[in-house]
């Protein structure tokens, strides 16, 4: 089939569904192009609704990934407010929630991940916020200002950068956390105790070990998150941030390979060779670390976007990249490269009273993943030497006084 | 608004009128010019919206935060005249502006 006349059907608008509509035309695809998307605005930035957004610092136009006539102009069937709810692979068709469906050619399922919910007393009380589309932050900052205290249910990446928010904005912030430290599936412990300070210092409150049993309201709005211990945590408004789960129900259904996600190969293609699933929903091998998982980052969404669309286009693939991810609380820039799969020593650079150093986790002499802040030179550095698989002199990269170009030279 | 001239590696000039406010690298990304990928939309994170500014306009588009120079050290290709073309605003005073963008930003 010449591309042409083939017709790419992307379910899902968010960074990664939005990005492949826009690498394909970039690419030279020619064919129609349909975009599902189940909010009703088109594809935009996630990450700023945290941070910037939440406290006003970028409007919604800005954080558009493209202008609304972006599509019309480019050939794209931009379908909002609509999601998938079958597959028939032997016919190529999807349905859509009204009805309507649509043949394919090439498929890309990019239906990204959900927030978990709590499966506790009063967990449908109004005033329970998740934090993922722009209608959940704008439901969010409605609850945020002076006076007003907003609890926030896991101390993960999510809760801190929106604690941040919150106090930015004049708000109490408590954080309960169920394990003994911040970021505790996510970072190692040197970490979590400095964002921890770093969050005290600013006036947000933390309740770690703490099991949340309930939620406790009045006439249908939440007043307090009840724990294992007994205490009642006082709120106006929780936000849950516990993990996330793929959607991926809509492939298992349709039989396609799944495991903790949408399970594709290097091309981000499926066990059907004409679907693809790119971003959040996708459980994707890593050639790094030898292994396949699933990423929630929007460096991974843009890396499948790619992916995809170079296959599409019969473009070579992109490639193999390193990992990495970002955060912004307050004045600290965090950048993340790599994971720590089998690290076996945790190596500091800096010292974290100043604000400024960054935590290496090696394999013997390899660098696995590197958490630095405000410190670009190691981030970038450390991406380098995790990409190129390069053994490390660690003599030279625990001494600050040797700069990182020398470390890796 | 700005006009400004976005010129990919391969010579291919777009010319655009970028509202004032947005950066040079908003004005790119929305316009799906190819060549700048801003992976972080704008967070000074990740050093792929790298432009090269022309000498006329290096006064005009100002200096680079210790942050930005910082990233830029250690990108690919750098010379003097490089900027994170998220990092430069768009103002009336840019009208004209030329940047031209490097081979890879990876």
């Amino acid at each position: 089939m010449s591309s042409s006349d083939a017709h790419v059907v992307i379910i899902g608008a968010g960074h990664a569904g939005g990005t492949a509509a826009a690498l394909l035309r970039q690419y030279g695809f020619a064919g129609p192009i349909t975009l599902v998307g189940e909010e009703p605005i088109p594809p935009y930035q996630r990450p700023p609704l945290s941070k910037a957004w939440l406290k006003g610092e970028a409007d919604a136009d800005s954080l558009a990934l493209k202008p609304l006539e972006f599509y019309a102009e480019n050939n794209i069937d931009f379908r909002p407010n609509l999601k998938a709810v079958k597959l028939a692979r032997s016919d190529k068709i999807v349905t859509l929630s009204d009805g309507a469906t649509l043949t394919y050619d090439f498929l890309i399922l990019a239906t990204g991940a959900r927030a978990i919910k709590l499966p506790v007393e009063g967990a449908d009380l109004k005033g329970l916020l998740e934090l993922r589309t722009a209608a959940d932050a704008e439901a969010l900052k409605a609850t945020l200002g002076p006076g007003k205290r907003l609890a926030i249910v896991g101390g993960g990446y999510i809760g801190l950068e929106a604690a941040a928010s919150a106090r930015s904005l004049g708000a109490e912030a408590v954080v309960l956390e169920r394990e003994t430290r911040l970021l505790a599936r996510v970072a190692c412990e040197t970490l979590s105790t400095f964002f921890q300070g770093r969050h005290e210092a600013h006036g947000v409150r933390f309740e770690l070990g703490a099991s949340v049993v309930g939620f406790e309201g009045r006439d249908g709005h939440v007043t307090g998150v009840k724990l294992a211990d007994g205490r009642t945590i006082a709120c106006d408004a929780a936000l849950i941030g516990v993990g996330a789960a793929p959607n991926d129900e809509i492939a298992k259904d349709a039989g396609l390979d799944c495991a903790r996600g949408i399970v594709v190969d290097l091309e981000a293609r499926t066990s059907d060779p004409s679907i693809f699933a790119i971003g959040d929903v996708a459980h994707r091998p890593m050639p790094i670390y030898d292994r396949m998982f699933r990423m929630e980052s929007v460096p991974n969404a843009l890396e499948q976007a790619k992916q995809a669309a170079s296959a599409i286009t019969g473009r070579p693939a992109p490639a193999g990249e390193t990992p990495w991810q970002w955060s912004d609380q307050y004045d600290l820039k965090l950048q993340i490269a790599g994971y720590a799969f089998d690290a076996d020593e945790i190596l500091l650079r800096g010292d974290p009273a100043t604000g400024k150093f960054a935590i290496f986790h090696l394999k013997g002499d390899l660098v696995q993943s590197v958490e630095a802040i405000n410190s670009p030179p190691e981030f970038m550095m450390g991406r380098q030497l995790i990409g190129a698989r390069r053994p490390v002199n660690k003599a030279k990269l625990a001494d600050t006084t040797v700069s990182m170009k020398e470390v890796a030279a | 608004m700005a006009k400004i001239t976005y010129i990919e590696h391969d010579g291919t000039e777009h010319v655009l009128d970028v509202k004032a406010g947005l950066t040079v690298m908003e004005g790119a990304v929305k316009n799906n010019v190819p060549g700048i990928d801003a992976d972080c939309g704008g967070a000074c994170a990740c050093a792929t919206c790298h432009v090269y500014v022309d000498a006329a306009w290096q006064d005009k588009t100002g200096e680079k935060s210790a942050m930005e120079e910082s990233m830029l050290d250690f990108a690919e290709n750098v010379e003097p005249n490089s900027r994170l073309s998220c990092q430069i605003k768009v103002s009336d005073a840019l009208d004209g502006l030329v940047v031209r963008l490097p081979e890879s930003q990876h």
